[in-house]
């Protein structure tokens, strides 16, 4: 099985750098056009060249911030990894961070191998992208007029990186605290190439059968929540119950862990959200502003109703709340105005509060909460783009039921349940394959001791 | 020689061992532990599930005495960790057959 699996690795590995030295060799010139973009456009063009067309130009404030907001999407990984790690217990902080860590570096290869091509690349069927641009082939430095004409191919493609990248991470909170990390691996793998990638195709490609319905997923919300919160449930119902659940406390062990990666998350959201404008402008202005004020939102409604219910409001309640507004906001952060957003982020701490205690009626341990806040948020948001669109935010978008339009809240209903099933049934699929031929679980033992110990060899905090 | 072992509360440790200074007891070891008796824990919720947490923090102090100073050093610590309310703790006050000075090889009550 080992030596299998060694084999395995060399092979890749000597394809993977046959196809790069392949890919280097070839002319990285790309055939442009100057094509008109969906996006508000920021800064005017230079006069254009006389007998050619003018290839688009680069803007460098557009470029400037895609970069930064690249950057505010990747540290939003690492802050997932505190936000998670604190509310495991100690023996098992490392194993929970580590599950995150590793993916930006595991899905890093994965999107510039083969999973920007399969997510942007040319499409075939409006299904999926062909490979094509294997290897960052003929994804150059020019702009790539369907995808940031302003901005350099490889910026929308860095940017589109870092979303690949704490997708599926949001998944590893469901099954925190005992699973496998080698099958954790192997699970992260399929199921960007077999769900993210597909997804991310059929609702940002400008090729997508979602995305010719006329879907609004402005950053992320069935792309990125509703994917990763249902593949969620998939994973916590075979994955099973954490040893002990119910019967033993198991708190948080560092909630000012927990706090700090919910503001980091909080900071970096605004690249998520502000920068899927590809531009910087008005729109992402508009973006990053109810981005803002929907998380502020929430982070009041879900405390408030803790502590209708429950008697206190508790600051795992502000940052979760928090966190929830943000979910919610994402898929409608270009479409929205303000007082929409205030709604939504309301709404989001509501619903998402009431999902997660609901839970217990469940048979499901869903350690942290990912179907509710991320399924649950993402689930909202995407319905109530469908009610608070308005073309008078972004003409590129449409009009949702309180503007007038009443057919936009049926089309994101129907990509929000094309979005759960598929990724459901292909989550449950990919794990029980994977269940018979690798095992999900650690033992009984290494459970007891922490995946710390058990996985990495190392503890936490050495007081 | 006698131990006393008194599990008093926390917030009681700087006025036990002022205390215990005032009549000529200069050394003790202290550990931190958790423990109940008749006090209730406390209720904690984290996202709606409730934990009911019923060990409660307590401070442990060790003495080991010469048997003439034991009443003397109980009152003491009696006195100083006294709240009136639950959970003030207990004293316990054990035999010990034998003391040794390390850095001299004393034995008895003169290592005390």
């Amino acid at each position: 099985m080992k030596r299998i699996f060694m084999a395995v690795i060399i092979l890749i590995a000597l394809v993977g750098s046959a196809s790069l030295i392949f890919a280097e060799e070839k002319s990285k010139t790309e055939v442009t056009a100057p094509g008109a973009t969906e996006q508000a456009k920021s800064a005017p063009l230079a006069p254009a060249a006389p007998a050619t067309p003018a290839p688009p130009k680069i803007d460098t404030g557009d470029t400037a911030w895609m970069l930064i907001s690249a950057a505010l999407v990747l540290l939003m990984t690492p802050g997932l990894a505190l936000f998670y790690g604190g509310m495991v217990r100690s023996k098992n902080v490392l194993g929970t961070i580590m599950h995150s860590f590793i993916i930006i570096a595991i899905i890093t290869v994965q999107w510039v191998l083969w999973g920007y091509s399969l997510a942007f690349g040319p499409d075939v069927g409006g299904i999926i992208g062909n490979l094509s641009w294997f290897a960052l082939n003929g994804v150059g430095l020019d702009p790539n007029p369907d995808y940031g004409a302003t901005i350099p191919h490889q910026a929308f493609m860095i940017y589109q990186a870092m979303f690949a990248i704490i997708t599926p991470a949001l998944i590893t909170g469901a099954i925190a605290e005992r699973m496998k990390f080698k099958t954790f691996l192997v699970f992260t793998l399929l199921w960007a190439t077999l769900v993210y990638d597909p997804i991310a195709h059929w609702v940002w490609n400008v090729g997508g059968w979602i995305h010719n319905l006329g879907a609004l997923d402005f950053a992320g919300g069935t792309v990125v929540h509703i994917s990763s919160g249902i593949s969620a449930l998939a994973a916590a119902i075979l994955v099973g119950k954490r040893k002990g659940y119910r019967v033993e406390p198991m708190a948080p062990h560092n909630l000012p862990m927990t706090i700090t990666g919910a503001a980091i998350l909080w900071f970096g959201w605004f690249g998520f959200n502000a920068g899927s404008a590809i531009a910087a402008g008005r729109l992402s202005t508009s973006a990053f502003v109810v981005t803002h004020i929907a998380s502020a939102a929430a982070a009041i409604s879900w405390p408030l109703v803790e502590w209708i219910y429950k008697g206190k409001p508790t600051t795992l309640g502000a940052a979760s709340g928090a966190v929830a507004g943000l979910v919610a906001i994402t898929p409608a952060s270009g479409f929205v105005g303000a007082m929409p957003a205030l709604l939504i982020g309301f709404g989001a701490g509501i619903f998402c509060y009431i999902a997660v205690v609901s839970k217990n009626r469940f048979a499901y341990d869903d350690s942290l909460d990912v179907v509710g806040v991320h399924g649950i948020g993402g689930t909202w948001g995407a319905l109530a783009t469908g009610l608070f669109a308005s073309k008078a935010i972004n003409d590129a978008g449409a009009n949702g039921l309180f503007f007038g339009n009443s057919a936009l809240l049926g089309i994101q209903a129907l990509a929000v349940v094309v979005t759960w099933i598929y990724a459901f049934v292909v989550t449950f699929i990919l794990l029980k394959i994977l269940d018979w031929t690798m095992g999900l679980r650690v033992n009984e033992e290494e459970e007891e001791s922490g995946l710390d110990l058990s996985q990495h060899s190392e503890t936490g905090y050495n007081f | 020689m006698k131990r006393v072992e008194a599990i008093i509360k926390p917030f009681k440790l700087d006025e036990v061992k002022a205390a215990l200074n005032a009549v000529a007891i200069q050394g003790m070891t202290v550990s931190e532990v958790r423990g109940f008796g008749r006090q209730k824990g406390h209720k904690e919720v984290y996202r709606g599930a409730e934990y009911v947490v019923e060990l409660v923090p307590k401070i442990k102090i060790e003495v080991v005495v010469a048997d003439q100073a034991v009443t003397r050093v109980v009152e003491t610590i009696a006195k100083a960790a006294k709240t009136g309310k639950i959970g003030d703790g207990k004293i316990f006050v054990l035999p010990v057959e034998e003391t040794v000075r390390i850095r001299t090889g004393e034995r008895g009550d003169g290592a005390l």
